[in-house]
């Protein structure tokens, strides 16, 4: 009978709650992570082909970005740019430090995996185009890229989702996200753990559509891979 | 067409070219045989800047490169220098991810600027004369190898070089896909084409070539017609090299 009245209760809180905290991730989770990755990509592109252009200030310009922000962890990151930076008079709205902070950070990991789908394209490839008379950026556009992104997919898609897992600790600069809802009513009615079930499930739900998108993609991509 | 002289090129304390003199007259093919290891790779990437020799001079058609150590070339001095040769590689080297036929345009689109309609209609022509217009939409790795390296052959081809330069083509093949691709290269030596081919086809070399170079250790040991060098040579390199590939 108390059971009972329990189990009414917690599943009154769940479904009351749940398209709340599910409103808070389309609103913020989601656009978090679609901007900082595609932000994070073009960086993470930038700084890849900075490291291997073989122009020395811009590789070792490259290589301490990737040190730094590779080498220390994100949470301390967004610390700094949200709680820091405002003591030098930079002071940044929750949702664009989230943004910047995560877009340094995946950037550096991601140019990384961007660098070695280059550097794994055979040699031959390289030469072949060069044997055709095209200039080196040439070469890098048409021929290696193209089959650098491909390798690349699967590790990126990788990052991408483990990114849409990482959005939670903007919590902790106060953006509304997923999770700062759900510790919100975790608090207000006295059920952290199913609320915390109930936030970890909504994470699941967003990240099996993108393991499903990235599956997608890397068929498309697996069209014409050399065997 | 092509004239080589005092080629020097070492990698780090290997000396593999140690001061090569040639000469390939125009429509003619140049055959270079030797052991592995002698320097006749080296000498074919040299022709096309893909190597950078450290001493000497290479002329290809109305262009001559100086090469000193230190010397370093523009990249599009490289460029433009590449363009008058075109290059057959041993593994063939097709770019994975472009049809077949779009292997073969890329580089007219890209590089000399074509339409891709006239791409497309030249490496058609150039696809039918390799025999393999019915592999035009394929990826590469649907085709055999010998279909393959054909393609390769068109690619090249199709950037219209005064010189096809031809690294061991053959040598990654099923033996039963030789024939094809040589068949095309003397189909090619017969029209005119001036080129340089280095080989272990042997029976290639006697048949198509003008001229058969020897090479060992990193020199050109002798060089003559393939009758010189195949039945009347008298250098004993060039006769044990010739017993072990007859073995």
């Amino acid at each position: 009978m108390v059971l009972d009245e329990r189990a009414e209760r917690i599943i009154g809180i769940l479904s009351d709650s749940f398209f709340p905290i599910l409103k808070a991730g389309l609103y913020f989770t989601v656009p978090l992570t679609l901007i900082t990755f595609t932000l994070g990509l073009i960086l993470a592109f930038f700084t890849a082909i900075a490291r291997i252009s073989g122009i020395k200030p811009l590789v070792a310009l490259a290589k301490f970005y990737v040190w730094i922000f590779r080498g220390t962890p994100l949470l301390v990151q967004l610390f700094i740019l949200f709680y820091g930076l405002p003591s030098v008079g930079i002071t940044l709205d929750p949702f664009p430090a989230a943004v910047l902070g995560f877009t340094l950070n995946k950037g550096a990991y991601s140019s990384e995996i961007i660098r070695a789908a280059i550097l794994s394209t055979p040699k031959g490839q390289w030469e072949a185009a060069y044997s055709i008379g095209m200039t080196r950026a040439q070469a890098m556009r048409r021929i290696i890229l193209p089959q650098a992104i491909r390798v690349s997919v699967p590790p990126l898609g990788n990052s991408f989702i483990s990114l849409v897992k990482d959005t939670s600790l903007a919590a902790t600069i106060t953006v509304t996200e997923m999770f700062q809802k759900g510790q919100q009513v975790a608090a207000a009615t006295y059920e952290p753990l199913w609320l915390y079930i109930e936030v970890a499930f909504i994470y699941l739900m967003f990240s099996t559509v993108l393991s499903y998108a990235q599956s997608m993609l890397e068929r498309r991509f697996d069209r014409s891979v050399a065997k | 067409m092509i004239k080589l002289e005092n080629l020097y090129k070492s990698f780090g304390d290997i000396d593999v070219l140690k001061g090569i003199n040639l000469e390939v007259e125009k429509g003619k093919t140049a055959v270079v045989i030797g052991p592995s290891g002698s320097g006749k790779t080296t000498l074919l990437r040299c022709l096309n800047l893909l190597e950078i020799p450290n001493q000497g001079s290479i002329t290809i058609g109305e262009k001559e490169l100086q090469f000193q150590s230190g010397t370093k070339l523009k990249p599009t001095q490289m460029t433009l220098f590449r363009q008058q040769t075109g290059m057959v590689f041993q593994s063939y080297n097709l770019f994975p991810h472009l049809t077949v036929v779009e292997n073969i345009m890329e580089g007219q689109v890209v590089v000399l600027k074509r339409s891709k309609t006239d791409a497309k209609k030249r490496s058609l022509d150039l696809l039918a004369k390799v025999g393999l217009s019915d592999r035009a939409e394929m990826y590469p790795h649907q085709l055999s190898g010998g279909q393959q390296q054909r393609v390769g052959i068109a690619r090249a081809m199709a950037m219209d070089p005064k010189v096809l330069l031809f690294d061991e083509p053959t040598s990654a093949l099923d033996p039963e896909l030789v024939g094809e691709v040589l068949k095309v290269m003397k189909d090619l030596a017969e029209e005119g084409m001036t080129m340089v081919v280095v080989t272990h086809e042997m029976e290639f070399a006697r048949d198509v070539a003008d001229q058969v170079i020897f090479m060992d250790q990193g020199v050109i040991a002798e060089k003559g017609t393939p009758e010189e060098i195949f039945t009347l040579s008298t250098n004993p390199r060039t006769q044990q090299f010739l017993n072990k590939v007859a073995r």
